[in-house]
């Protein structure tokens, strides 16, 4: 089990510096920015699970649309980097205490430790069912999850718990997203082909459900596998499964390696959408507007590739935390968790739209981007998706539509 | 780039030595507009708003700025990594200081020889020494460092941290921070009022301006921008410009495709011009009759009459138009 500290002070050491005009190096004057000020230290932990299968190295690898790219720690460090700042008021500076476990006992041990050590908001890279235990073993404590990878509908409605807050945005977001996209290009006859993990089922269901909401119509449900098998071939070759009228090819596979190899290979000359092709998702590198380059940019510097959902998810937390505490002037928890689910909070996630966590969810209400593997091609919510407070929640479970209890 | 220094100076010196200027022409009247993805700064003429040139800079130029005697226009380029200069009585980019990672905005110092230039990147503050062409100091500031004030008297910077959603303060002869004021998320730009009692700046995601009391390092106003049928989220607030008499002052409200027209003295908005699609930055001819509207996502300038605040004309001016500097 590994457990480090890193300090944001530690962090600002290894930002580089600018590539100069010639040689000579200039004079830097790196400030601490409230040193007048005695100044304690926010720690904000991370928790993972050790050997998270969702980041196996092959499937990273081969870089499925909207996908993990690596561990989204360093997320979390490039928002460390951005927040020398947040504190001052507050007297504080903050830092990052991550730490692992394989089990779910494992992990709330690692978080009891927190607890002593004073720490109240930790940021969970968790899948879905490791979230739901750990959260329950400290309902109605001073302490606020926030989760960066678990996109599960289930978690923001029947599962909801009141201790965490959901930046990564939900599988019925992302499909609101993508069917406003649909409707507003009047593709509004679907063909679904549907995987057979259990994940799959998921994102179908999301898909179902906005088809629904927005008024596609889905013309045929259909079963894949994988494979090469000639006796399944009916279900495992994409001419064969694409046959029929329909706009549009809709994919829900969580794994990617089917999705991948679908557009340009339907029986109809028909776009691909979802797990391939093109899907609202929470961040692409290719974003360019809304300060977004800039944000890709150090992330890069940091990790050394591009930045994804889970990543951005992370990166945001932090900076929503920090935020809370520059706004609020203040460390109180109570105040800090108010601030974030204020319909007036102004949280900056580079995509355009001030966000704030929906008080009946918590889930960070946020513009999605419709990108293919290589560019953005539209921002959800989009023109003309409108609603009665914030446009941001067309997207996903608005207040009526919540089965949420806290 | 050794060379480069040397060849810089020369003309530099002679400038100086010039100082009639009858040999340069001044006053052109030329409108420049910098676009982010075609990287040319374009011409207009003043009068016919014709191009005149399209000057090829380095990759994504965006802040223009002047020389004091207006010989010459800096141009920083974002992804060409470099602040370009224009010579304005040739119309031509004529030199190039270069490895500044991520250059935004910039001030240049009353006397012109020292450049003060946001590095977006580092969330720092850099001093470009302009004879020598070299980066002399750097002082760590707020994330994604956008706006650069320099006062009047030349000894302090103002910065705008678009992800500290702060002001800072700096002080040039020690270049250290002095203080850090907490204004509307992502502010942008900054305009100090003639007298040098107040702050200006500009809110991107708050729908709103700061007015920062200089005397004390705080925010004593904030002035909101609500024009109708426009939603909080839908109103960016950006560039902005104030008259001479410091009386009006006009903000571009990005998203909402308007420019606020704001009385300074009783912190009214008095109108909301519609324009071009997402203003960004904006600039007054010298009498003050016209306002140049450099819209980004309309590929367009919008030329306004101040007298009844109408656009007369809106004019192509380059692919995401980001910034309008007038030679009058």
């Amino acid at each position: 089990m590994r457990r480090t500290l890193y300090a944001a002070v530690l962090l600002s050491v290894f930002a580089s510096s600018p590539a100069w005009t010639d040689g000579s190096s200039p004079v830097s004057a790196v400030q601490e920015p409230a040193s007048t000020q005695a100044v304690k230290t926010f720690t904000m932990g991370y928790l993972t699970q050790a050997d998270d299968k969702r980041y196996d190295k092959r499937r990273m690898f081969a870089q499925f649309l909207g996908q993990p790219l690596g561990h989204p720690l360093a997320g979390a460090e490039v928002a460390m980097k951005e927040i020398k700042f947040h504190g001052q008021a507050a007297g504080v500076s903050f830092a990052l205490q991550p730490a692992e476990g394989e089990t779910a006992a494992e992990l709330i041990k690692q978080v009891e430790t927190m607890q002593a050590a004073g720490v109240h908001f930790i940021l969970t890279d968790l899948p879905a069912p490791l979230l739901s235990e750990v959260a329950a073993a400290f309902k109605g404590k001073e302490l606020a999850f926030f989760n960066v990878s678990a996109p599960d509908d289930s978690l923001r409605q029947e599962q909801c718990q009141a201790n965490v807050f959901h930046t990564l945005p939900s599988h019925a977001m992302q499909a609101d997203g993508l069917v406003q996209y649909l409707v507003a290009h009047k593709w509004k006859e679907a063909l679904m082909l549907e995987g057979p993990a259990p994940e799959d089922k998921l994102l179908s269901a999301a898909f179902e459900r906005a088809a629904k909401r927005y008024g596609v119509e889905i013309t045929d449900k259909r079963p894949f596998v994988l494979g090469n098998d000639p006796r399944e071939r009916d279900k495992n070759n994409i001419a064969l499964l694409t046959g029929g009228d329909y706009d549009v090819v809709y994919i829900a596979d969580s794994n990617g390696e089917f999705a991948r190899n679908a557009p340009y290979q339907t029986l109809l000359p028909r776009p691909v959408v979802g797990s391939g092709g093109l899907n609202a998702l929470a961040w692409n590198w290719a974003w360019n507007r809304h300060g977004a380059p800039q944000v890709e940019k150090r992330f890069e510097k940091q990790a050394q590739r591009r930045m994804a959902d889970v990543d951005w998810a992370a990166w945001m937390s932090v900076k929503a935390i920090a935020t809370a505490v520059q706004q609020t002037a203040s460390c109180d928890f109570s105040k800090l968790r108010d601030y974030l689910t204020d319909p007036n909070t102004t949280l900056d996630g580079a995509k355009g739209n001030a966000s704030s966590y929906r008080p009946w969810d918590h889930q960070l209400r946020q513009p999605l981007l419709l990108a293919t593997q290589n560019w953005v091609v539209e921002r959800a919510p989009l023109q003309g998706f409108l609603h009665q407070t914030n446009n941001l929640d067309t997207l996903g479970f608005d207040e009526r539509d919540s089965n949420c209890k806290f | 780039m050794r060379s480069m220094h040397f060849r810089f100076a020369m003309p530099l010196l002679a400038f100086s030595l010039l100082a009639s200027g009858t040999v340069f022409a001044k006053d052109t009247g030329y409108i420049f507009i910098s676009s982010e993805e075609d990287d040319v700064v374009t011409v207009l003429d003043g009068k016919t708003f014709e191009k005149v040139k399209a000057i090829e800079t380095a990759e994504r130029p965006r802040h223009l700025q002047f020389s004091p005697d207006h010989s010459l226009l800096y141009v920083a380029c974002g992804d060409g990594e470099s602040v370009d200069i224009i010579d304005v009585a040739k119309l031509e980019d004529v030199d190039r200081i270069k490895g500044i990672e991520d250059p935004e905005a910039f001030d240049i110092s009353p006397d012109g020889k020292t450049l003060y230039i946001s590095l977006e990147d580092d969330s720092m503050l850099g001093t470009i020494d302009l004879a020598a062409q070299e980066m002399t100091k750097t002082v760590e500031v707020g994330g994604e460092p956008e706006g650069v004030l320099v006062t009047p008297d030349g000894k302090t910077a103002y910065v705008t941290s678009e992800s500290a959603n702060s002001v800072h303060v700096v002080d040039l002869a020690s270049n250290t921070l002095q203080a850090s004021i907490v204004v509307g998320a992502r502010p942008r730009r900054l305009v100090l009022m003639p007298d040098g009692k107040e702050l200006w700046v500009s809110s991107e995601l708050d729908a709103s301006a700061s007015i920062i009391d200089v005397a004390t390092n705080t925010v004593k106003q904030k002035i909101t921008f609500a024009p109708e049928g426009f939603r909080k989220e839908d109103i960016t607030p950006v560039g902005m410009a104030l008259t001479k008499d410091a009386k009006t002052m006009y903000i571009t409200l990005g998203r909402a495709n308007r420019v606020a027209v704001v009385d300074v003295a009783s912190r009214e908005v008095k109108d909301y011009i519609l324009v071009g699609n997402r203003p960004w930055n904006v600039a007054l001819t010298r009498d003050e009759a016209t306002l140049f509207v450099a819209n980004g996502l309309s590929d367009d300038v919008s030329i306004v009459q101040t007298a009844d605040n109408k656009v007369a004309k809106s004019v192509p001016a380059g692919r995401v138009p980001y910034m309008v500097v007038i030679d009058d």
